[in-house]
């Protein structure tokens, strides 16, 4: 048996620091060994990453309080340490890499200099020394043209690259213990793969253990040894990742893993002779950059885009960050202008509209954003919200709101939401509202851009269980605008695969997931975390024979 | 950046041209006939006259106009009307001892209130930030000549520190001039420490809450590095803002420092001069202000190319 790195004894973490306050954690046991990882997984609000910051001794003075049990780092207990003492042990014994390599890095600082703060702070090295150590770390995660990087600002790095500069901070003084809070969440699938490679790799060099929090199953079953799931601040089942793949014990565990969405494509629909209600022709979005003195720039958000919807039918445009579905979306919708190309809406072509003729087709398709917690106005109800558009369309007042009650209840939330306002529901509830709006105005088409991508997989069944719900029963047609192939595989009958704005292959989900074509497509079928287990059904994906 | 620079001072080539022709107008199109507004209630026809000839008052408006540019660009600004002396010769002589105020009073404003606005945020809701807090509503509400008659009772007259009011140019040796220049740069200074503290301390918690500042805890670096290495650089976008137009506010906004301390500055040659109707002088005054508040933000705008590597123009 490895020595034990990280041991965690019945953590308990309050609120406040009144020992009867609410519980964040309550008793929580967690041990990591030399060279192993320990996943840490669940949904928001389960305390992982609260947990994760206890034992850096980074929770917010005062707000949160441990007030039970013990933190030992190599036998040396934390909870009790000074501040003095933690800084020592921080990026010495222990380190940590976050979520957001976009905010996790001082943007005013190059790089290489953020580096060197740890190697100032924690050694005496000489300004040399501490250099060539810090350009072989950079090399060690795989940075190119590390001179030059080294003297980079954060904003002129790829997300990848920016968070291989946190590992290096992190591992430069090879920590016993590295805490990687969804250290590849923000990141692209391509780029997730690198990453989790990287501390896989690392880790084996160096024998570190890690303690990785996440809530994607698929990042699991690629990197942990043993898995630990949260709920609401308790531990609900450990247990080696094998065994909690095939055989959770408990129920949670169980309803996590059948909430992930397979990666194997949902049998197909038959096709139908229903009118297309949605056509974009060679759309293109290019935007100009103008330059005062020097040369104008062009860059191609989307280009050449074609793409056909019909009644009842679902597609969806995957690929990843910037690649230019979003924009594509957006066009359709005219929230921007398509610089050429066309866009007919149930047969009327309405790109070269201008805003005052585009207004009555405006509700024949609507669209529902990523985050629920910013695109529902705080200061307006519920029932205002979803009431609005028909009002602006004619619609008596009261009518609209007894539509708003309606369609409150199509979306499986009590009518008396209507007066609430939307600080009073959860994420997922806030999606169902933000549908219901779409809705309110019975459009021909609806447009999810990554609309459930913000929330946790048990909610996301849910919303995509009520997506597929109202286009049964509605008919409406669904442009799914997703990073996620799993999510695709499970709502789309077609899909169309983006890349630097342009599509690189089309055709029948079925088709295009399970036989791509395209070089990219593979890479990000390829990429897909977990793509070896089929979750819902606590078994590896059977390699069917072909 | 060199681009940047040449393109922002082309930029205020236009803004001060506006400048100019809304000053020029500002004479000309005031109801009435310039030249009796400028003779007084008691002159002749002939006195009228000879203003309007010497003026050009009775050529073309546009011609006037480029005759005016043409002498304000070789440093003409006309004569007072009042004392018969180069607007230039006494806007030259007073401008030194404001300046002298407004930079004192920006420099110490900062050296105190940068710290107490750090430290506030850093302590942020414990007795020190309130007390810092308080200190800055007072510094808010009380009125600039309070402060200065208190400063000047207990500093000059019961303790006798330093002379009650005056101005002496630095050219006269430092003793001089900080003795008299010290109250009056105390007492502006209120004012500026209770906005800069204010504002470094709201951008110090907005930056306290980033990711970057929990990065650099998480790498064990010293609460002071993390404070002015990482949050307080992070936070100086706002606050040179604030210091900038403070400035700029400062040169134009000492009137009332510059009349208790008996100051010979160009606030109050501004007040005397609009209640003398000394129409050149005024146009002069209004030129100078305008010039600075251009500069002032072209110095703000060229700090935060320099303090934030993001803003590129």
């Amino acid at each position: 048996m490895k020595n034990i790195v990280l041991d965690i004894d019945n953590l308990v973490v309050g609120l406040g620091k009144n020992p009867s306050g609410q519980r964040i954690i309550d008793g929580v046991s967690l041990q990591v060994r030399e060279g192993e990882t320990l996943c840490v997984v669940g949904e928001s609000g389960s305390g992982k990453s609260v947990t994760s910051l206890t034992v850096m001794g980074l929770l917010q003075k005062g707000a949160l309080v441990p007030s039970g049990g013990s933190v030992k780092l190599v036998g040396e207990e934390l909870l009790t340490a000074t501040d003095k003492r933690l800084r020592q042990l921080r990026a010495t014994r222990m380190a940590m890499i976050f979520q957001e390599p976009m905010t996790a890095l001082n943007p005013v600082v190059p790089v290489g200099r953020q580096i060197d703060e740890v190697l100032r702070a924690h050694t005496d090295l000489d300004a040399r020394a501490r250099r060539q150590k810090i350009l072989a770390m950079m090399e060690h995660v795989r940075l190119p043209d590390v001179e030059r990087i080294f003297a980079s600002y954060p904003h002129r790095l790829s997300g990848g690259q920016r968070q291989r500069i946190m590992i290096a901070m992190a591992l430069v003084l090879e920590p016993k213990l590295l805490i990687a809070d969804e250290p590849t969440t923000a990141l692209d699938v391509t780029t997730q793969k690198q990453i989790l490679t990287l501390i896989r790799d690392l880790q084996r060099d160096h024998g570190t253990a890690v303690l990785f929090i996440t809530h994607d199953m698929g990042v699991v079953a690629e990197i942990a040894d043993r898995v630990a799931v949260m709920r609401y601040g308790r531990l609900v089942e450990t247990g080696t990742l094998d065994s909690i793949l095939r055989t959770p014990a408990m129920e949670y565990t169980r309803n996590l893993l059948s909430s992930v969405p397979s990666l194997v494509p949902r049998a197909p629909r038959a096709e139908t002779n229903e009118p297309v209600v949605l056509e974009a022709n060679e759309l293109s979005k290019i935007y100009r950059e103008r330059s005062f003195l020097g040369k104008a720039r062009e860059v191609a958000a989307a280009k050449d885009v074609t793409i056909t919807l019909r009644k009842g039918r679902t597609l969806g445009i995957v690929g990843e960050s910037g690649s230019g579905k979003s924009t594509v979306a957006r066009c359709i919708v005219r929230l921007i202008d398509p610089t050429s190309g066309g866009v007919r809406l149930a047969g009327r072509e309405i790109s070269d509209l201008s805003r005052r003729l585009l207004q009555p087709h405006r509700k024949k398709i609507q669209i529902i954003f990523q985050d629920p917690y910013r695109s529902l106005n705080p200061r307006v109800t519920v029932g205002e919200t979803i009431a609005e558009g028909p009002i602006n369309y004619g619609m008596p007042r009261a009518e609209a709101l007894a539509k708003a009650r309606e369609l409150l209840e199509l979306v499986d939330l009590p009518a008396d939401a209507v007066s609430r306002y939307p600080h009073q529901f959860s994420g997922g509830q806030r999606q169902r509202i933000a549908i219901a709006r779409a809705l309110a105005l019975d459009p021909d088409v609806l447009v999810a851009d990554e609309a459930v991508s913000a929330l946790d997989v048990s909610v996301q069944a849910q919303v995509l269980e009520l997506l597929d719900e109202i286009q049964k029963r509605l008919g409406i047609a669904l442009l799914f605008i997703t990073h996620d192939l799993r999510v695709a595989a499970q709502i789309c009958d077609d899909v169309a695969v983006m890349q630097h704005g342009r599509i690189v292959e089309q055709g029948p989900a079925a088709e295009v997931l399970t036989h791509p074509q395209q070089a990219y497509t593979k890479a990000l079928l390829d990429a897909a975390p977990g793509r070896g287990w089929d979750f819902a059904n606590f078994r590896p994906v059977e390699v069917a024979a072909e | 950046m060199l681009g940047y620079l040449l393109r922002r001072i082309l930029a205020a080539i236009p803004v001060m041209g506006v400048v100019a022709l809304f000053v020029f107008l500002l004479l000309r199109l005031t109801p009435g006939d310039p030249a009796a507004i400028l003779a007084g209630d008691n002159a002749t026809p002939e006195q009228l006259e000879r203003i309007r000839t010497s003026l050009g008052l009775n050529e073309p408006l546009y011609t006037q106009f480029f005759t005016w540019i043409g002498k304000l660009l070789q440093g003409d600004l006309g004569m007072s009307l009042i004392s018969n002396v180069p607007v230039l010769t006494m806007i030259s002589k007073r401008v030194e001892p404001s300046i002298s105020i407004a930079l004192c009073t920006i420099i110490l404003a900062v050296i105190v209130a940068v710290p107490l606005g750090v430290i506030a945020a850093w302590k942020h809701g414990t007795w020190i930030d309130r007390f810092v807090m308080g200190l800055s509503v007072i510094g808010f509400s009380v009125p600039v000549f309070v402060i200065g008659y208190v400063l000047i009772q207990i500093f000059a007259i019961e303790l006798r520190w330093v002379p009650v009011q005056g101005f002496r140019s630095i050219t006269a040796g430092f003793g001089p001039f900080f003795e008299r220049i010290i109250l009056p740069t105390c007492t502006l200074s209120f004012i500026y420490v209770a906005l800069i503290a204010r504002m470094t301390r709201a951008a110090m918690l907005d930056v306290l809450g980033e990711d970057y500042v929990r990065t650099a805890r998480a790498k064990g670096i010293s609460e002071t590095g993390v404070l002015l290495r990482h949050a307080l650089r992070n936070a100086a976008v706002p606050v040179i803002t604030v210091i900038g137009t403070g400035f700029a506010l400062l040169i134009s906004g000492v009137v009332v420092t510059e009349s208790v301390f008996n100051v010979p500055g160009i606030g109050r040659l501004t007040v005397d001069a609009v209640l003398a109707r000394d129409y050149p002088v005024i146009q002069a005054m209004i030129l100078l202000t305008s010039g600075i508040y251009v500069t002032v933000n072209l110095l703000i705008d060229l700090a935060y190319t320099l303090l934030d590597p993001r803003i590129r123009y």
